[in-house]
């Protein structure tokens, strides 16, 4: 009998959680995934976003590497084809191939350039007349201004690689290398395993018991530790992208 | 001079990006001549045996292939539609809170789904609407006989919509709220001079004013129409529930990658991708014609 509220509430499922060893190996790949994948990804966007801005007749390729940009958003090979070049390149069981094929967020960078045009551009004549560089121009005058967008977007990028299991249920095949989505994720999937219809409807009766709902909980601590720090970031964020002008 | 320093700068900046995009988005473009193929793993793109439509041909042919587009189709529509409703009404509910910190309370409360995974939330909507969750045990307190919610293709799809909608209506208000501390508040004291009430002045200022992003909002959802929502569909179905529920891309990964069928995985692929691109350059055009917005 299982009621709306817990009937015995107790820690021991804390307790076992805490001695599962795969569950904290899953959870260290994650950490280390969210570290990397922020390094790599907000570099990578920051720097291509940088010059995006710019008008054409201040970077005289702008047109030609925003297209290629749009064309990379808009058209894809797709999961399979993707799936063969990681494989090409040596990338499966690893974790850049977690953190490399997604590193450049096409939308995330519209986001980041669109910030930088709403710096204003005295600030950036100033500097020049100061003698600066472009690359100190972006790192002392830019990055600082436009600080609530890059922290929306670090949001995300953290968001994005912890909630992630399909990457490494595709690009992974040691299940001990899971990160902490994926193995929860597997905690949940075996029903899909089971092709015999009797057998279904029994799994659907009972609700998941061996799932442990303390891995759930310890899964979203993270996020939820950080998430009421970003909030006003990202509510910005989501509307100085959205609505222009 | 200087301004050639500053080119070489862009140039530089770019130049990692540009290597990732070459190399994860550019050259998977060119394994879309597999769907033209009989690709066999082995002999690798260079070597596997044309066969021109064949793929196509085939997938026009599976039975379940009328089924999936149907399925993609309502479900994405109807998330689209309750969630748009959703999101609006509640934006709608919080600007009426005048307390500023239960405003603040709710709607950190109504985001935070919204970051959570499929892979945790569909875990825990399992076990809510199990058949001894505590759902059914409501029911059963009602008299009513426990339901076998995503076991049954009669309850599955609404349940998608409604666990799909429950995650994202909070986020998708936050551009409603925006829109709306942008309307006049001249127009309100306007209106209530002329003796109208809390009701009226909803009805006759509030939704005039948010009408243009509703439109726009609606315009650029209409690339998902393809996009019923792959992560949250992956992880509650179950083959019980898969005449409702199987979407195209749930359909690619199982034929694509677990049954290894490369070719047809990737010719459905493409053909998605295909709509899809003309969905997202008609919703830019529509945007651009009505409100003046473009995606780019």
């Amino acid at each position: 009998m299982v009621s709306i509220f817990p009937v015995h509430p107790t820690f021991s499922s804390y307790e076992k959680l805490l001695s599962d060893s795969q569950f904290w190996r899953s959870f260290m790949i994650s950490v280390e995934r969210v570290g990397l994948g922020l390094i790599v990804n907000m570099s990578l966007m920051i720097l291509a976003a940088y010059p995006l801005s710019k008008s054409s007749k201040q970077f005289r390729a702008q047109k030609v590497y925003m297209n290629i940009v749009i064309i990379a958003m808009l058209f894809s090979g797709g999961l399979i084809p993707t799936f063969m070049v990681v494989k090409g390149l040596h990338l499966l069981d690893s974790i850049w191939a977690l953190i490399l094929p997604g590193a450049v967020a096409v939308g995330n960078v519209i986001l980041l350039m669109n910030a930088f045009r709403a710096v204003p551009k005295s600030l950036e004549e100033a500097a020049t007349i100061d003698g600066a560089s472009q690359w100190r121009i972006l790192s002392t005058i830019y990055v600082p201004v436009v600080l609530p967008t890059i922290a929306t977007v670090t949001l995300f990028t953290i968001v994005g690689h912890w909630n992630d299991y399909f990457g490494a249920l595709v690009y992974i095949n040691k299940t001990s290398n899971y990160p902490l989505q994926t193995y929860i994720q597997q905690l949940s999937i075996d029903a899909q395993n089971i092709t015999d219809p009797q057998k279904l409807i029994e799994y659907a009766k009972i609700s998941n018991r061996t799932l442990n709902a303390a891995k759930i909980v310890v899964s979203t601590l993270p996020l939820l530790l950080i998430y009421p720090f970003m909030q006003k970031y990202f509510v910005t964020g989501i509307v100085v992208g959205s609505l222009k002008e | 001079m200087k301004n050639k320093k500053d080119q070489t700068a862009f140039h530089l900046m770019l130049a990692p990006s540009m290597v990732f995009l070459i190399i994860f988005s550019f050259i998977p473009m060119f394994g879309i001549v597999m769907a033209f193929q009989n690709y066999i793993p082995a002999k690798g793109i260079s070597g596997s045996p044309w066969v021109g439509l064949d793929n196509f041909k085939f997938m026009f042919q599976i039975p379940d292939s009328r089924q999936i587009l149907i399925n993609t189709m309502v479900i994405a529509i109807w998330k689209i539609i309750v969630g748009t409703f959703v999101s609006i009404v509640f934006a709608l509910l919080l600007n009426e809170i005048r307390v500023r910190f239960a405003k603040k309370f709710m709607q950190t409360v109504v985001y935070l789904p919204n970051f959570l995974s499929w892979a945790v939330l569909a875990t825990v909507v399992m076990n809510i609407f199990s058949y001894e969750g505590p759902v059914n045990a409501l029911l059963g307190w009602l008299g009513i006989d426990p339901i076998l919610f995503m076991a049954s293709n009669h309850w599955f799809r609404p349940m998608l919509v409604l666990t799909d909608v429950w995650k994202g209506f909070g986020y998708g208000s936050i551009i409603y709220l925006a829109s709306l501390t942008a309307i006049d508040p001249g127009l309100y004291e306007a209106s209530s001079i002329d003796g109208a009430n809390r009701f009226k002045q909803l009805w006759y200022v509030t939704l005039p004013g948010l009408m243009p992003t509703i439109l726009l909002v609606t315009t650029l959802n209409l690339p998902n129409v393809l996009n019923a929502g792959f992560d949250q569909i992956f992880n509650l179905y179950n083959p019980l529930v898969y005449a409702t529920s199987d979407i195209i891309d749930t359909y690619v990964y199982r034929v694509g990658l677990v049954e290894r069928q490369y070719s047809l995985g990737t010719a459905i692929g493409l053909l998605r991708s295909v709509v899809g691109i003309v969905l997202i350059l008609s919703a830019n055009k529509l945007a651009q014609k009505f409100t003046d917005y473009r995606i780019f």
